[in-house]
């Protein structure tokens, strides 16, 4: 195991070494010049080439790129043109709300989405089963946003059921109204994952319950929930954490859409915002923060199938 | 040493034989597909949309830019206003089916693009190992950025254009391409055929070009339809955050835009766009199941 997680972290090295530098890049390398791009058109020469010295633009690329990395490593990612504060402090301002978010989605999706691929299996060939596929392909076909819009028309204009936008914090409101208020959203954002995930049970749970050993249960005489719960699931539960855990990571990046649509004060807000305004290294604090986390979360994925399944850390 | 040679008849015999087997597979390959309804499903709904992209002038009942004033918010079913207009009075039908335009031009254009890239990249790292660490290391560091975030900062800092979304989304497929291509490849790389080729001396652009490409095209051209159905999604998401196709011209994203300010009386702004963008993702994506259970069962 040590052997392996020391291996799986050297190659997080170079991973992380060409995210950073596109991500730099992205910038850097903008038709025209950024700081007149910052600046607007109304900028005299002047105040351009001022910009262009404080922000380091004059120095060569690969010097702009180590002072730039040395800075996210002391904490400094940068400042934003038009909001107060370090940039950290401005991202985790807006991270608050984009976690939530996130969170009721994957919850969702998991809660609606195993249980019905596990039924989608156990009743394979069924009507049933026929249904919950069309479902779960309705569900990847529908993009987010229009799954918001969606919901919006039915449940807050049609139905009046739930609020259609807005953003009530837990500290202010309390749980109830935040719930109320994050439960759109998050269906919205979860659905396609709940789609993804109904196909990932029903598939590998139909994998193993063909399986010899699945004969040699039955022969024996186990019981059919036992079957299902204690012999299928748990083996399926594998395939099934991936899809979960991925679901995470593009709900984090889904959440961009789904914050405009419900007027949710997160990263989406943040960055769209950022970019209108071409407050340039706040996308860039963003988009490097997101990529960072979908790195730490498959690296923690792949240590869990690591402690799991011995056949991954021997190979 | 005697030298193996064919005489010229056997040579015509061989690739007669050769063109009748190819026959044979293509023909069967046709009847899979035609007796797989998903794929005859999606293919049709494909077409559809197709001949509504290259026919749009002739289909759309008004130019779809045309503004009458008076007809604002006109109910679906007006006269001239079939699917009802939008707060400029324009026609909603005429501005779906220019939708569609655009959503089949970055479609089309964006993954042909990548699978064009993709497959570069991906042969040529499998097939020599000095470059195939550099290549597959910046794959996985591009595949790190969240998809729909790449593409808004690359929208961010080339500007708002059609041909900047096709640009900004084939880079987003590049990456997943070239992995797919290179595993493909990796696997027929091995066979004997490819190591009898390079000891009879065949060069290396001629192994991979003309015996290895073909054969990874099936897994390739599944991957292609998937993110067909991707750049159709991201295309519209892109618009409708209004960092996509520019506000006149009509992108099912930017229609569903300005649909959602007045969603409270306009229902049918979002509706008929977004029962387009639904029927063409599903369309592309049953049309991808069918085409990977056809060509490439293994992965299934």
């Amino acid at each position: 195991m040590h052997k392996y997680l020391l291996k799986r972290l050297l190659s997080l090295i170079p991973v992380l070494f060409v995210v950073s530098l596109a991500i730099f890049l992205l910038i850097h390398l903008v038709p025209g010049d950024p700081a007149a791009a910052i600046l607007g058109e109304e900028a005299s020469p002047e105040q351009i080439a001022a910009l262009r010295e404080t922000l380091g633009f004059n120095d060569p690329l690969p010097l702009q790129y180590l002072r730039w990395v040395g800075g996210l490593f002391r904490g400094d990612w940068g400042t934003s043109f038009f909001m107060e504060g370090t940039m950290l402090e401005i991202i985790g301002a807006h991270m608050i709300p984009t976690l939530q978010q996130t969170l009721v989605a994957v919850g969702f999706a998991t809660l609606i989405g195993v249980p019905l691929g596990m039924l989608a299996a156990i009743r394979h060939g069924s009507p049933l089963d026929r249904i919950i596929s069309a479902f779960s392909s309705v569900g990847i076909s529908l993009p987010s946003f229009l799954m918001g819009l969606c919901l919006v028309l039915l449940i807050s204009v049609k139905l009046r059921w739930l609020p259609s936008s807005g953003y009530k914090s837990i500290a202010d409101f309390g749980w109830q109204t935040h719930i109320r208020y994050m439960l759109l959203p998050g269906i919205a954002l979860g659905f396609i994952e709940m789609g993804l995930i109904i196909r990932m049970t029903r598939s590998s749970m139909l994998e193993i319950l063909s399986a010899d050993y699945m004969r040699m249960a039955k022969a024996k005489g186990v019981s059919r929930r036992r079957m299902f719960f204690r012999h299928a699931l748990m083996n399926a539960l594998i395939g099934i954490l991936t899809v979960v855990g991925l679901s995470f990571i593009s709900c984090l990046g889904g959440a961009i859409v789904t914050e405009t649509i419900f007027n949710i004060p997160g990263l989406g807000k943040l960055t769209l915002n950022a970019v209108m305004r071409r407050d340039y290294e706040v996308v860039q604090a963003v988009v490097l923060l997101v990529s960072l986390m979908n790195v730490l979360c498959t690296l923690i994925l792949d240590l869990l199938y690591a402690l799991i399944d011995p056949r991954v850390r021997l190979n | 040493m005697t030298e193996f040679s064919l005489s010229s008849a056997d040579r015509s015999r061989l690739s007669e034989r050769r063109r009748e087997l190819l026959r044979e597979q293509r023909r069967l390959n046709l009847r899979r597909f035609f007796r797989n309804g998903h794929a005859v499903a999606g293919a049709l709904i494909i077409l559809a949309m197709v001949l509504l992209a290259v026919f749009a002038p002739l289909l759309a009942p008004a130019d779809p830019l045309a503004q009458t004033v008076a007809n604002r918010f006109a109910k679906p079913g007006t006269e001239g206003y079939l699917l009802g207009a939008d707060k400029l009075g324009r026609a909603l039908l005429s501005r779906i089916i220019y939708g569609a335009r655009v959503s089949m031009i970055v479609g089309v254009s964006s993954s042909l693009c990548s699978m064009l890239f993709g497959m570069i990249i991906g042969l040529y790292a499998c097939y020599y190992k000095a470059i195939d660490n550099v290549l597959m290391r910046i794959c996985d560091g591009l595949s790190a950025i969240p998809s729909i975030l790449l593409a808004i900062a690359l929208m961010a800092v080339l500007g708002q254009s059609l041909v900047n979304v096709i640009f900004a989304l084939s880079i987003v497929y590049i990456p997943r391409m070239a992995r797919i291509s290179r595993s493909a490849a990796l696997v027929v790389k091995e066979q004997t055929y490819i190591e009898a080729l390079r000891s009879q001396g065949a060069s290396s652009f001629r192994i991979i070009w003309r015996h290895i490409a073909p054969n990874i095209l099936p897994a390739v051209v599944v991957q292609a339809s998937f993110n067909f159905a991707d750049a159709i999604i991201t295309e519209a998401s892109l618009s409708f955050l209004g960092v996509g196709v520019p506000a006149p011209q009509p992108s099912w994203g930017n229609i569903l835009a300005e649909g959602r300010e007045v969603i409270t009386k306009a229902w049918w702004m979002v509706v008929y766009p977004g029962l387009a963008t639904a029927l063409a993702v599903m369309g592309t994506n049953i049309f991808g199941d069918g085409l990977r259970d056809i060509l490439d069962p293994h992965t299934n």
